[in-house]
C-alpha cells in the first residue's frame, strides 16, 4: 500500500539569501501509512509548523520532496490546489480565519472552492458540523458571537467539510480550557475512527499525544529525534525528559516507582494502561505469595 | 511574500550621522531639500552630490541601498527628464518630424534628473540613519511649540509610533490569514480584477477584525497604566545636542550657503542662467 504521506530529504530555509536566513527544518525523511493517527511533538520553535505547512504545498521546499498518496506534489505547480483539497490543514488558532455572516456559510467556504454542487456542499456542512458538535441552531448564527471554543470548532469543521484524505491540525487544543481540549480531541478521534481519515496532530502536550496518537514523531531543532509507535516512544521517557520535553504525569509516577526499587515497566503513558499494568502486577504478586 | 516589503528602511549603525540628534537631522534634511531647489546650477549640484557622497561614506551605507530607494521612482525620473528634453524651447541640436531637441532641453533634463536623485538619496539618508521611532520622537519635539496653539503634536506622534509598531504585526497576520484561506482552497492570485477583489474579502474581514481587537486591547492596556496624553510625561530617551552635533550642523550649513551662492558665481562665469 502507498503511504498517504512521505517526505524525502525535506529542507526549508526561511528568508533564503537574506542575512537573517534560518534553516527551520533539515533533511526530514518520514512516511505515514494511510489511516494512521500520527502525533508530532517537540519544543516550541523546533519546526513543527514549518514541517506540516509543506504537506499541502503552502510552503515550497528549499530542497527535497513531499509525496501525497504517492504523487510528488510539486511535480506540476499548477496542480497544487488539488493537493490543498486532499490535505486539510487546520492552522494554530484557526478561529481568526472566520469571515462569513453565518457559521454555515463559513464552513461551506472550502467545499464551494472545490466547485461542488450546492446539495453536496450542504450535505458536507451538516456532516462536518455534527462531527464538531455544532447544533443546527448554531449554523445560522454569526461566527463572531460564539465563544472561543465554539469558534475553534467552526474553523475545524470548515476544513473537515472538504473531506480531505489527510487531516493535519496544528495545536488544535492550544489555549482552550481542559474540558474544551478533551472535547475537541475526542471528536477528532471519533472522526478518525468513523471515516478512516489519516490524521496528523501537532501538539506540545505529551498527555494529548499519548492519549490519541498511534505513532509519534519527536522533533528537535528542525530534525527528527524519534519516530516510532507511541508505547515505544514513551518507553524512552528519560530521553524525552533530557530533550526538555515533559512526559505524562502517569509516566513520571511509574518512573519514580521504578527508582524506588519496584520492578515495573515505565512505558506507561495513559491512566488506563497504568491500571492494567498495576492489576497485572498485583495478580503476579498474589501468585508468587501463595 | 509580504514580509519582503521593508518599511522605514532603517539601516542600523554607529556612525556620527547615526548619532546626530534627530531634530537636527530633520532640519538639515529640510534645508538640503530647499538648497536643491535654490542651487540649480552645475556647481551647486556638484556640491550637493559631494555632500551626499560624504554622508553615505560616513554612515557606511552601501551604494546598492541608494539604488534600492531610487528604483521604484525610475518612471517618475524618466518622465520628468523626457518632458524637459522634448519640450524646452531654445537652440535646436536635433530635429526630426515634430521632435525637436534643444541644448537647453538636454541641460535641464540632466539638471532635473540629478536633482530628483539627490532629493531621494538625501531623504533616504535620513531614514537609513534614524529609526522610525526616534524619528517620530524628534517630530514630536519639533512640533511641540505648536502644542501651545492646541496643535495635537504628542497625539500625532503617538499615533505614528503605534502605527509603526503594528506594521510588522499586521504583515505577519495577513500572511497567516492568507495561508489559512489558501488551505481552504481560496485563489488569491489568479483571475481577473473583479475576481481578485472578491477573493480578498476572506482575508480583509479577519484582518480588520483583528486590527480592531488589537486596538481595543492596546487602548485598555494603556488606560490600565494610566496613560493620559502628553502633559507632564517624561521620556525614556532624552535627546541631547552634543558638541559634535553642533560641529556637523555648522559644517552642513556652511556648505548649503555655499551652494546657495554658487548660482551667482556660475552666472558670473558663464552668463548662462
Ligand atoms: N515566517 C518566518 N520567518 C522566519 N523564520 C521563521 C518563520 N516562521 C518560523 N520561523 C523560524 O523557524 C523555526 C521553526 O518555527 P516553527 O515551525 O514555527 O516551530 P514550531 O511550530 O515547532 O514552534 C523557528 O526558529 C522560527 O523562528
Ligand atoms: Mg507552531
Amino acid at each position: 500500500m502507498n503511504p498517504i504521506l512521505k517526505t524525502e530529504d525535506l529542507t526549508y530555509t526561511y528568508n533564503l539569501g537574506l542575512p537573517d536566513a534560518t534553516e527551520a527544518i533539515h533533511s526530514i525523511n518520514m512516511e505515514m501509512e494511510e489511516g494512521g493517527f500520527l502525533g508530532i511533538i517537540g519544543p516550541t520553535g523546533c519546526g513543527k509548523s514549518t514541517l506540516i505547512t509543506h504537506f499541502n504545498g503552502l510552503l515550497k521546499p528549499t530542497k527535497g520532496k513531499v509525496y501525497i498518496a504517492g504523487q510528488d506534489i510539486w511535480e506540476n505547480p499548477k496542480k497544487i490546489r488539488h493537493f490543498r483539497f486532499m490535505v486539510g490543514l487546520v492552522f494554530q488558532y484557526p478561529e481568526y480565519q472566520l469571515f462569513e455572516e453565518t457559521v454555515a456559510k463559513d464552513i461551506a467556504f472550502g467545499p464551494k472552492n472545490m466547485g461542488l454542487a450546492e446539495g453536496e456542499v450542504q450535505d458536507r456542512v451538516s456532516r462536518a458540523a455534527r462531527f464538531c458538535g455544532l447544533s443546527q441552531e448554531m449554523l445560522t448564527r454569526s461566527p463572531f458571537e460564539l465563544s472561543g471554543g465554539q469558534k475553534r470548532r467552526v474553523a475545524i469543521a470548515g476544513v473537515l467539510a472538504m473531506q480531505p484524505k489527510l487531516l493535519v491540525l496544528d495545536e488544535p487544543a492550544a489555549g482552550l480550557d481542559p474540558e474544551g481540549r478533551d472535547t475537541i480531541l475526542q471528536e477528532l478521534k471519533q472522526y478518525h475512527r468513523e471515516t478512516g481519515t489519516s490524521i496528523v496532530l501537532v501538539s506540545h502536550s505529551m498527555e494529548d499525544v499519548a492519549k490519541y496518537a498511534e505513532k509519534v514523531l519527536v522533533m528537535k531543532d528542525g530534525s527528527i529525534a524519534m519516530y516510532d509507535d507511541t508505547p515505544r516512544i514513551f518507553a524512552r521517557a528519560e530521553e524525552l525528559l533530557s530533550m526538555g520535553l515533559s512526559v505524562p504525569q502517569i509516566t513520571k509516577i511509574f518512573m519514580q516507582l521504578k527508582q524506588m526499587g519496584l520492578d515495573i515497566d515505565t512505558d506507561v503513558y495513559t491512566v488506563k494502561y497504568a491500571t492494567e499494568t498495576l492489576l497485572r502486577m498485583a495478580e503476579r504478586g498474589n501468585g508468587s505469595a501463595t | 511574500m509580504l514580509r519582503d516589503i521593508t518599511i522605514g528602511q532603517h539601516f542600523p549603525g554607529n556612525s556620527a550621522l547615526h548619532k546626530l540628534d534627530p531634530r537636527l537631522k530633520i532640519m538639515l534634511t529640510i534645508a538640503y531639500i530647499v538648497m536643491l531647489f535654490v542651487g540649480t546650477n552645475p556647481f551647486g549640484l556638484l556640491l550637493s552630490i559631494v555632500f551626499l557622497f560624504v554622508g553615505y561614506m560616513v554612515a557606511k551605507i552601501p551604494g546598492r541601498m541608494v539604488w534600492r530607494s531610487i528604483k521604484p521612482l525610475l518612471p517618475v525620473l524618466a518622465f520628468t527628464a523626457i518632458l524637459n528634453l522634448f519640450f524646452m524651447a531654445g537652440t535646436p541640436v536635433f530635429q526630426w518630424w515634430v521632435i525637436t531637441i534643444t541644448w537647453q532641453g538636454i541641460y535641464y533634463a540632466i539638471i532635473m534628473a540629478v536633482r530628483i536623485v539627490c532629493l531621494i538619496a538625501g531623504t533616504s539618508l535620513l531614514t537609513y540613519t534614524t529609526s522610525p521611532i526616534v524619528l517620530t520622537d524628534a517630530i514630536e519635539r519639533l512640533l511641540s511649540p505648536l502644542a501651545k496653539l492646541h496643535f495635537p503634536a504628542h497625539e500625532l506622534a503617538m499615533m505614528m509610533t503605534i502605527a509603526l509598531r503594528f506594521i510588522p504585526t499586521l504583515i505577519e497576520e495577513t500572511d497567516k490569514i492568507m495561508s489559512a484561506q489558501k488551505a481552504r482552497g481560496a485563489e488569491l492570485d489568479t483571475g481577473n480584477i473583479m475576481q481578485r477583489i472578491k477573493a480578498l474579502i476572506p482575508v480583509l474581514i479577519p484582518l480588520f477584525l483583528s486590527a480592531f481587537r488589537r486596538a481595543d486591547e492596546l487602548a485598555m492596556a494603556m488606560e490600565c497604566r494610566c496613560y493620559h496624553g502628553g502633559e507632564g510625561r517624561t521620556r525614556l530617551r532624552q535627546l541631547h545636542i552634543t558638541k559634535q552635533d553642533i560641529a556637523i550642523t555648522l559644517g552642513c550649513v556652511l556648505l548649503f550657503v555655499a551652494v546657495g551662492f554658487s548660482g551667482v558665481l556660475y552666472t558670473r562665469l558663464t552668463g548662462f542662467a
